[in-house]
């Protein structure tokens, strides 16, 4: 019966949504390979948090390990989305824009490294907005810097999602990979009723708030390259593959003059809803990366 | 925000660190290490204000079953007794594996 199959796949499979962010990071890395940097027992902690009253976290919600990726020198930066809400703050940003360096810097020195974020982020952190502000633009320097020599992939797997500041940062990755639960945008559900009212957004709304911001959504408007099942195996193969693939030939925030013609083209007179984001989407659908070549997305696609 | 500090003699030495949860609503974060010392020292934070005596006694019952010599620093976000000592339990755990 296919129901009973289905039921054996769904109980065997191992979920990746489940595991924390360093369990998260180590199970794309080849198996022994993960060296953690700047680790909770070097308590490099937010300095802003204990002063508002707000305890700390060891390592500050970011965990950096390198390791490798089908012996592919790899960094894996990980937001742990239970600590304030995967928040950037200060020291958090320095450790994944440092981490991205490094990265960079190996690349110079002729040592091919990738990096793969897996973020869980509601975007700055209130408590060090400033900072937190200045630290997206610094992140998103680095994925700049380091993209041009190796490919910079954001998976977004749930069930934070990845919103505010830190979407530009994934919007900038060589790859978006996402989950159907996972979820991105820039303005989150709370902050569009907050800023426009429940008419325009009901942040309560789950089925609205998936079928807008959604992994499936997002795929479907070329805005995330690859769909994958909540599956820790399928999302390490994925990764693996988008490794090997490389570099994109041109990135999407290259596309500057696509993007400006599809917003050119919206039509804002009347109220949107998720079947018109996705039809209009569809019709504009231009995925560039995957035009030629039989890469993990275009099986994905299928 | 308070802090606390607590000690309890111990006098086993252990061999590993450990590192379990998260300061995520209703949870807390546990660094167990190993100490140079003849008593174990706990350091307590936690965002919940006026629960001294509960952590008092939670921790008490724990080093009523545990004698290693260690340093634990937890970080906590509102949990539980109950949750409390669960991962307490988990880092020894993890100490020991």
């Amino acid at each position: 019966m296919s129901n009973l199959a289905f039921s054996r796949e769904y109980l065997d499979r191992r979920s990746f949504i489940e595991l924390d962010a360093r369990q998260r990071a180590k199970s794309l890395l080849d198996a022994g390979t993960g060296r953690e940097l700047a680790g909770p027992f070097d308590r490099i902690e937010s300095p802003w948090l204990a002063i508002q009253g707000v305890t700390p976290q060891a390592d500050d919600g970011c965990i950096v390990i390198r390791g490798t990726i089908d012996s592919r020198q790899t960094v894996v930066i990980a937001f742990n989305g239970a600590f304030q809400g995967g928040g950037i703050g200060e020291v958090s940003g320095a450790k994944l824009t440092a981490a991205l360096d490094l990265a960079c810097r190996d690349n110079e020195n002729g040592k091919p490294t990738s990096a793969v974020l897996l973020l869980e982020t509601g975007g700055v952190r209130l408590q060090e907005a400033n900072l937190g502000l200045a630290a997206v633009s610094e992140i998103i320097s680095s994925i700049i810097a380091l993209r041009r020599y190796a490919p910079v992939i954001s998976v977004i797997a749930g069930p934070v999602g990845c919103f505010g500041g830190m979407s530009l940062a994934a919007g900038v990755s060589s790859y978006i990979v996402m989950t159907p639960e996972g979820r991105l945008g820039l303005n989150g559900p709370e902050v569009i009723e907050e800023e426009s009212g429940v008419e325009e957004f009901d942040a309560s709304d789950r089925s609205l708030i998936w079928s807008i911001f959604g992994g499936q959504q997002r795929h479907d408007q070329g805005l995330a390259d690859v769909l994958v099942d909540d599956d820790a195996d399928q999302i390490a193969t994925t990764i693996r593959d988008l490794i090997v693939k490389g570099v994109p030939a041109i990135h999407r925030s290259e596309q500057v003059d696509l993007y400006r013609s599809r917003i050119a083209a919206l039509d804002t007179s009347t109220q949107w809803d998720p079947s018109l984001v996705h039809s209009l989407a569809s019709s504009h659908l231009v995925r560039h990366n995957f035009s030629e070549g039989g890469g993990a997305a275009e099986a994905d696609d299928k | 925000m308070e802090q606390f500090e607590f000690s309890y003699p111990a006098r086993r030495k252990i061999q590993k660190p450990a590192h379990v949860g998260v300061v995520g609503s209703g949870d807390l974060e546990v660094l167990l290490e190993p100490i140079e010392s003849t008593t174990a020292l706990v350091r307590v934070r936690t965002s919940v204000d006026g629960f001294k005596n509960t952590w008092k006694t939670v921790l008490d019952r724990f080093f009523s079953q545990y004698d290693g010599l260690v340093h634990i620093e937890i970080n906590d976000a509102g949990a539980t007794p109950g949750a409390v000592s669960l991962r307490l339990q988990q880092a020894v755990e993890a100490s020991e594996a």
